[in-house]
């Protein structure tokens, strides 16, 4: 619950405080996103599993983000920094998907 | 975390299309998949105990980081929606760019190739109208003065009646000219056209008009100046006068309406062709 609330209370910020993306985040920030949205759906499978733990969570959660962002600028720095971040969303919705799948079946058994 | 009621039977959950993806414990928690999966109740339960409140580190920590996420997604959801552009990466913004200006530069030659055709259409459009209307012109007059359309008009009609004697073609002749010099632009006598290679001729009939035999009462019609025309006819030693020495009676009465309606049928020329036109003229 207090999860979803943090959720909801983080969104509300932001829509109240409507901040400008600075220019040298604007490329990082959907990759970070989305690389958050993973490190999420695998720590609720994890939860599922019962093998959760916070500093874990925290620690891949933050080491997502941050490496999914790295990824991206150093491709921007070779030049395939659009095939790159393409690349890595590919592999984070892979992701989504499969711990979307493992936390499917243990709630509904199917 | 752990429950302590996970059924044993739990393991015969399929395993195998599982991939170890679970970044929550990747790489840390080797022992993932050694214990028994929690059946659907109690992991409906251990979902509801997490989702309880507690104030404990990790639900703070948890909350922490989905407040974190939801804000990121927010601000990036906004930041698209408000400017599209602002996403893409130089050199996307440069072929958008070049695509742009590429297009633009198109439609532009389009424009313009289209605004000389419609100047040139409508250019050529006033020429034709003008030539047209002057074709027209130039048609009905020419139609009128070659006796190839009828006519009508504001004129005069002469009656002459011979007397004993038939009148001869000069005094037909006289009239004619005298109608001429007052400006009359059309005559027609009896049936007949008269136009520019009209002659009176004397047979043994009479006076025939371009072939036809004149019979009295000899009916002219005549457009013009009915005021030019009359006291033209009139005067002392002129056309009238000649048809009343010649024993025959005239009378000219003007009219507000005359129509003539005989046409003459102009023969194609077999020599004469029309000078070629100057087109820059």
């Amino acid at each position: 619950m207090i999860p979803v609330l943090g959720l909801l209370a983080g969104a509300l910020l932001g829509l109240y405080f409507q901040p400008d993306v600075p220019v040298v985040l604007q490329p990082y920030l959907p990759i970070a996103v989305v690389a958050a949205l993973d490190a999420l759906f695998g720590g609720l499978r994890a939860l599922l599993d019962g093998i959760f733990d916070d500093k874990v969570f925290l620690v891949s959660f933050l080491s997502n983000v941050v490496v999914a962002a790295l990824i991206v600028f150093i491709g921007d720095q070779l030049g395939v920094g659009t095939q790159l971040s393409t690349g890595v969303v590919v592999v984070l919705g892979i992701r989504i998907f499969s711990n979307a799948a493992a936390i499917r079946r243990h709630l509904f058994k199917a | 975390m752990a429950d302590d009621d996970v059924p044993a039977v739990a393991d015969e959950e399929p395993r195998g299309e599982e991939p170890r993806g679970a970044s929550g414990g990747e790489g840390t928690h080797v022992a993932e998949h050694a214990r028994p999966t929690a059946s659907g109740r109690s992991a409906w339960r251990t979902l509801a105990r997490a989702a309880s409140p507690r104030a404990t580190r990790t639900q703070a920590v948890v909350a922490l980081l989905c407040g974190l996420l939801g804000f990121a997604i927010v601000v990036q959801v906004s930041s698209t929606r408000e400017k599209p552009l602002t996403g893409l990466r130089q050199n996307e913004l440069v072929r958008i760019l070049d695509d742009t200006t590429r297009r633009g530069n198109e439609l532009a030659r389009q424009a313009e190739s289209l605004r000389e055709q419609l100047d040139e259409l409508e250019s050529g459009n006033a020429d034709q109208k003008a030539l047209l209307t002057v074709a027209r012109e130039r048609a009905a007059v020419q139609g009128i003065l070659s006796g190839r359309l009828p006519a009508v008009g504001p004129g005069v009609t002469i009656r002459i009646s011979e007397g004993t004697e038939p009148l001869r073609a000069t005094v037909y002749r006289a009239i004619l000219e005298e109608l001429r010099n007052a400006g009359a632009e059309v005559v027609q006598v009896d049936d007949v056209r008269i136009v520019a290679s009209s002659s009176f001729v004397d047979t043994a009939q009479g006076v025939a008009l371009d072939g036809t035999v004149l019979t009295a009462p000899v009916v002219w019609e005549v457009i013009g100046s009915a005021e030019t025309i009359m006291p033209a006819l009139e005067i002392p030693g002129g056309a009238m006068a000649q048809v009343r020495n010649a024993g025959a009676t005239g009378e000219v009465v003007a009219r507000d309406e005359v129509k003539v309606t005989a046409i003459h049928e102009a023969p194609a020329t077999r020599w004469a062709v029309p000078v070629p036109v100057d087109p820059a003229s």
